[in-house]
């Protein structure tokens, strides 16, 4: 009878257990057992190599440093630019205003489309067909001509263009995250400060930026998660990694796989070089918050 | 009287700029997808000259070329099948293990549990090099069917965890009644759990169709048929191949998007659930 319920009750859990077994924790598996090989992905011959992959990503594959530099900055300013935006605009809607909703309902239409949609609808707004540019439309407009610009031909601006653009797409999650974290701050609060003579720096430097500490550490690890791995927008934007100004890790982890002469052995060591990274820097993040408190 | 009036002028210029800040960010929201909509129904010739917001010509016939044709139709309709078919597995997959893992008991449940929450924790960029290997293997690989496991087991983790979350601040009470009258398991799962969850399973069902549907890095890597691919892979495909027609290009933008954005328009108040229900957990 007992055995019965109990398998009985397994049969609750046999799909998702055995679906996710197979394509997710083999997968995860495979990648580390993979790293240590060098194999083309075809052939029936693996060579097994031990941590020499590792050993070139680190010390001679200048290719994967220029992309986790890419990948760093674009996510350095979506750090900064992106989540101090977001920040500001979840303030300014946390109070009695009218058309709250209709901005928060906005807000988010980005973080909703496909990075491939959002990548080559931009691409056609700053494209570089001579007079057909908007943004170089728009500065004339305002009187900066001298500001006109090939902004994704030019190597020097194509990485901050994908860039802000990634942060275009990905503002309006630190800005739903933020608002439902500055609702919880009971208003009394305020009120009792504002009785104290506090005036709204004070209260904004001592009250709300304190309780939001875990928002905003959440919202950090979150951002540099989404950063350091975002690779389908490049491909909208820009259409590749443009000899090297706009690589990221995951674009390179791509073109291991799928270059001429395949390296899947590779592939999973870079690919584990990026997951290490990313849960060392998660990790300090989330010791930094746990300090703060 | 003076001091009202100076303290309700400066409220006023506040709320001013407050909204002056808003409204400036929320048209940069919205002008891009404006911009695509306009320019899908402009001509090849005029779409650089032009760029105002509304055509003075509406060419409607460009959707009905681009439908016609071989890639956009044809990954419209399997972005549609892949999105029907692989939220129908999740919802079903997932409610099945996240009222067990809330209700039932059995040898392994919490490692179990943890198993599915720990893969949401762990980044693993490179998964999707072994599971193109694994794919060739089993032959799934270039297969409707190896696509759609794959994005329910993409989808499985959250899913799992915002069913069991719900299931567990559910009273066993309206259980034990439908247990009473002799209903089994899988009865009390079907009759009583699933129409309790409705406003969860509207979560569930609206991420991962936004997920299914925006998908694009295993769908490039599993499909190597043209007839197979969703809409988001066919739009880079044609992209190489109507370098010279770009309204063409906007109307396969627009399909992709706005489904999507009409999903969202009608489900926002679920997703905004989500987010902070997620949020909970972090």
């Amino acid at each position: 009878m007992r055995l019965k319920e109990t398998l009985e009750n397994y049969v609750f859990v046999v799909p998702a257990v055995a679906i996710f077994s197979v394509f997710y924790i083999i997968p995860f598996i495979w990648v580390f057992q993979l790293g240590l090989f060098d194999w083309d992905g075809i052939s029936f011959a693996r060579n097994f190599v031990g941590l020499a992959n590792f050993k070139e990503i680190l010390l001679q594959d200048r290719n994967w440093w220029q992309s986790m530099w890419n990948a760093s900055y674009i996510t350095l300013i979506a750090l900064t630019f992106q989540n101090i935006l977001a920040f500001m605009l979840a303030w300014a809607c946390d109070r009695e205003i009218r058309m709250k909703n209709f901005y928060r309902v906005i807000f988010f239409i980005p973080p909703v489309l496909s990075e491939i949609v959002v990548g080559m609808v931009w691409r056609f707004i700053i494209n570089d067909i001579e007079g057909a540019n908007i943004i170089n439309r728009l500065l004339a407009a305002c009187g900066f001509p001298n500001l006109m610009h090939h902004w994704l031909s030019d190597p020097k601006t194509i990485l901050t263009t994908v860039a802000l653009v990634h942060c275009w797409k990905g503002f309006g999650w630190g800005f739903l995250i933020f608002l439902a974290g500055l609702q919880t701050i009971p208003h009394q609060l305020y009120e009792a400060a504002r009785i104290d003579g506090a005036n709204a720096w004070h209260s904004f430097k001592k009250i709300t930026i304190p309780l939001m500490v875990p928002i905003i550490v959440l919202v950090a690890i979150l951002t540099v998660l989404g950063s350091m791995q975002a690779f389908v927008l490049i491909f909208g934007l820009v259409g590749g990694e443009f000899a090297g100004h706009t690589s990221v890790p995951v674009l390179r982890i791509l073109a291991s796989m799928r270059g001429s002469s395949p390296r899947f052995g590779y592939a999973c060591a870079q690919g584990i070089t990026l997951g290490v990274v990313l849960v060392i820097i998660s990790f300090i993040q989330y010791r930094f918050s746990k300090k703060g408190h | 009287m003076k001091h009202a009036f100076y303290y309700k002028s400066k409220k006023f210029l506040i709320n001013a700029l407050i909204h002056i800040f808003l409204i400036s960010v929320a048209a940069t929201c919205l002008y891009p997808l404006l911009w695509m909509v306009a320019s899908s129904l402009k001509t090849q010739d005029i779409i650089f000259k032009d760029i105002s917001l509304i055509p003075q010509q509406l060419h409607f016939e460009n959707y009905i070329f681009a439908l016609r044709g071989e890639g956009f139709g044809r990954g419209f309709l399997n972005s549609v099948f892949y999105t029907a078919l692989s939220v129908f597995g999740v919802v079903i997959i997932a409610s099945l293990a996240g009222y067990a893992f809330s209700r039932l008991r059995f040898p392994g449940r919490t490692v179990l549990f943890y198993m599915f929450i720990a893969a949401m924790m762990i980044p693993v960029p490179a998964s999707f090099v072994p599971l193109y290997v694994l794919l060739n293997k089993l032959q799934l690989r270039d297969t409707p069917i190896g696509y759609i496991l794959c994005m329910i087991s993409v989808g499985l983790s959250v899913s799992i965890f915002l069913l069991k979350t719900f299931f567990d601040r559910i009273p066993r009470e309206i259980e034990d009644a439908a247990r009473i009258d002799g209903c089994s398991k899988m009865g009390i799962w079907r009759h009583v759990a699933l129409p309790l969850a409705k406003p969860v399973l509207a979560v569930v069902i609206v991420f991962n169709a936004l997920a299914v549907w925006n998908e694009y890095i295993l769908a490039l890597i599993i499909f190597d048929s043209r007839k197979y691919m969703p809409l988001q892979v066919a739009l880079q495909v044609f992209q190489g191949e109507f370098v010279t027609n770009y309204p063409l290009l906007m109307v396969g933008l627009t399909i992709a998007a706005l489904p999507i954005i009409v999903v969202y328009l009608l489900m926002q108040k679920y997703i905004v659930k989500g987010i902070t229900g997620s949020e909970v957990f972090g």
